[in-house]
């Protein structure tokens, strides 16, 4: 198949800009779809031709299927770019996209929905050899069980709910005597706030990092890595600063191999095609475990690109046209490090507020080794309707603190006026000790919010 | 006669009030929307619901008025 001539974009943001800006790169036309609130955004501002697809709510617009296939038919795009969330990983919308006669740029819907289905893609991985969390493998009725179960896990281990969620109904119970309480109230719990009184256990990984590893395959078997990312540094599963190569995979002997092993077997378990990634907890003894597989591009994959050089979303066109992937394995190579910061219209100083508003003044910083990825400029509106993050700066440098170093430089010198943002957060987090020693897990950022929080 | 108002820029999601009922202080009074987060408008008076200003799905600005509210 050649490569495509045309291409829609099906998403808004930083990410469609970047998308339009690799397809105008490689000399293929772009069209952007948007909502009526969108119609000056900066990602249509940049795509050759733009279709308006709904009113400012995602459901109405940027979800609403049939307006985005009836765009790319009428425009003539042979190939539709999901980017990240919104219609990516919606294997349904995939199926209908093949069936309009155009390629979905991702998985099969086959894969999309083998790994969408948590039980499911748990089981996956496990039998390709994965390293899963231990646990009880469906409910625990009865107590005397469950003291086995956790005996044989290792204390402490994890009390769930099986109907929760959000830690709601969960309990860490450090020793088998607070094991029958526990199981207990968390019945209880579930009972009353989700109406199943299921519980089961699970090891609980005291300090756990997330750790994903980059994968890439083409149509034709071939596959590769592109070693890891580590994305501990989130607040309420929201990811702040994330960085390649991880600090803690770098000084624990033996990690790398095992953690792209695995993912590259989770990946072929599935007959994996285009850019994926595995996710990974990783404990403070280095043991790894399966999470889940994100089935398309990743909102951090900037910092994959900064240390080994390759364009993600240019080989995502390339393998969807059906080119064999001609990166070999032994030839990638991790230069540097990248850090990425992910820049939020929120208030830091009011419990992370979403604050819509009106950019004024703007000036992305540039600079050795800076890359700033936005979907806004001077002089727009940040509307209520989407997503907060509004612009994601990678830096990268020779070794972890010059890539840090360009990162505080870089958020000191954005010009950014008239909206309210975390790069004030973004800079203290970069300042810190434990930032510096990457002596951090995934529960460090809320600490250290919780320790700095005024009175 | 006072007024509930929007603490944040963003859409009305749900109005969890009547016009008459009657509601405690900190009781929920709409859920806002803003970039994919759902915010409870709580009243810091109690009292009676006498009109409600806005409508389910309507945009609203932070500080604009969301109902009124009779204190005793």
């Amino acid at each position: 198949m050649p490569a495509f001539r045309k291409v829609l974009i099906a998403n808004r943001g930083e990410i469609a800009c970047r998308i339009a800006t690799v397809l105008r790169e490689r000399g293929v036309a772009s069209v952007a779809v948007h909502s009526e609130v969108d119609a000056g955004a900066r990602h249509v501002r940049l795509a050759d031709e733009a279709v308006a697809i709904g009113p400012a709510p995602v459901a109405q617009s940027y979800l609403n299927q049939d307006a985005v296939i009836e765009a790319a038919l009428q425009t003539g795009a042979e190939a539709i770019h999901p980017g990240y969330g919104l219609l990516s990983e919606n294997a349904g919308f995939a199926r209908r996209v093949a069936a309009a006669g155009l390629v979905f740029i991702g998985p099969t819907p086959e894969a999309i929905d083998a790994m969408g289905d948590k039980a499911r893609a748990r089981e996956t991985a496990r039998a390709a050899g994965c390293p899963v969390v231990p646990g009880s493998d469906g409910p625990v009725d009865d107590d005397t069980a469950a003291a086995a179960i956790a005996a044989s896990l290792g204390y402490p281990v994890l009390v769930k709910a099986a109907g929760g969620g959000g830690g709601i109904g969960m309990a860490i119970v450090e020793s088998p005597e607070k094991l029958p309480r526990a199981l207990t109230s968390c019945r209880d719990r579930g009972r009353s706030s989700f109406g199943n009184a299921a519980v089961y256990l699970e090891k609980y990984i005291e300090r756990p990092r997330h750790i994903e590893v980059q994968v890439l395959f083409d149509h034709h078997g071939h596959g590769v890595h592109l070693f890891e990312r580590e994305c501990s540094v989130q607040r309420r599963h929201q990811k702040v600063i994330e960085e390649a190569p991880s600090p803690f995979v770098q000084r624990t002997p033996g990690l790398r191999d095992g953690l792209t092993r695995a993912a590259l077997a989770a990946a072929s378990a599935i007959g994996y095609r285009n850019a994926g990634t595995v996710e990974f907890v990783v404990g403070q003894d280095g043991a790894f475990y399966f999470i889940e597989m994100n089935t398309r591009l990743q909102v951090e994959h900037p910092v994959t690109e900064a240390i080994t050089g390759v364009d993600l979303i240019g080989w995502q066109l390339e393998i969807a046209a059906g080119a064999p992937l001609t990166l070999l394995q032994d030839e990638l190579v991790i230069r540097g490090a990248a850090i990425e910061c992910r820049l939020y219209a929120e208030d830091p100083e009011k419990s992370f507020v979403p604050r819509p508003g009106r950019i004024g003044a703007f000036e992305p910083p540039t600079g050795e080794g800076v890359r700033f990825d936005t979907g806004v400029g001077p002089e727009t509106d940040v509307t209520p309707y989407y997503d907060p993050m509004i612009a994601k700066l990678v830096t990268r440098g020779a070794n972890r603190a010059e890539a840090t170093t360009r990162a505080l430089s870089a958020l000191e010198t954005l010009r950014l006026e008239g909206l309210t943002t975390n790069r004030d957060f973004l800079r203290a987090i970069l300042a810190t000790e434990t930032f510096a020693a990457a002596d951090y897990d995934t529960g460090w950022l809320e600490r250290y919010v919780k320790a700095n929080r005024k009175t | 006669m006072l007024h509930i108002k929007a603490h944040i820029t963003g859409t009305v999601w749900k109005i969890e009030v009547a016009v008459g009922d009657t509601v405690g202080e900190g009781d929920i009074i709409a859920i806002l929307e803003s970039m994919k987060m759902e915010m409870p408008v709580e009243t810091d008076d109690a009292g009676r619901i006498t009109e409600i200003l806005v409508k389910e799905g309507e945009a609203v600005t932070e500080g604009q008025p969301l109902a009124t509210i009779e204190t005793d």
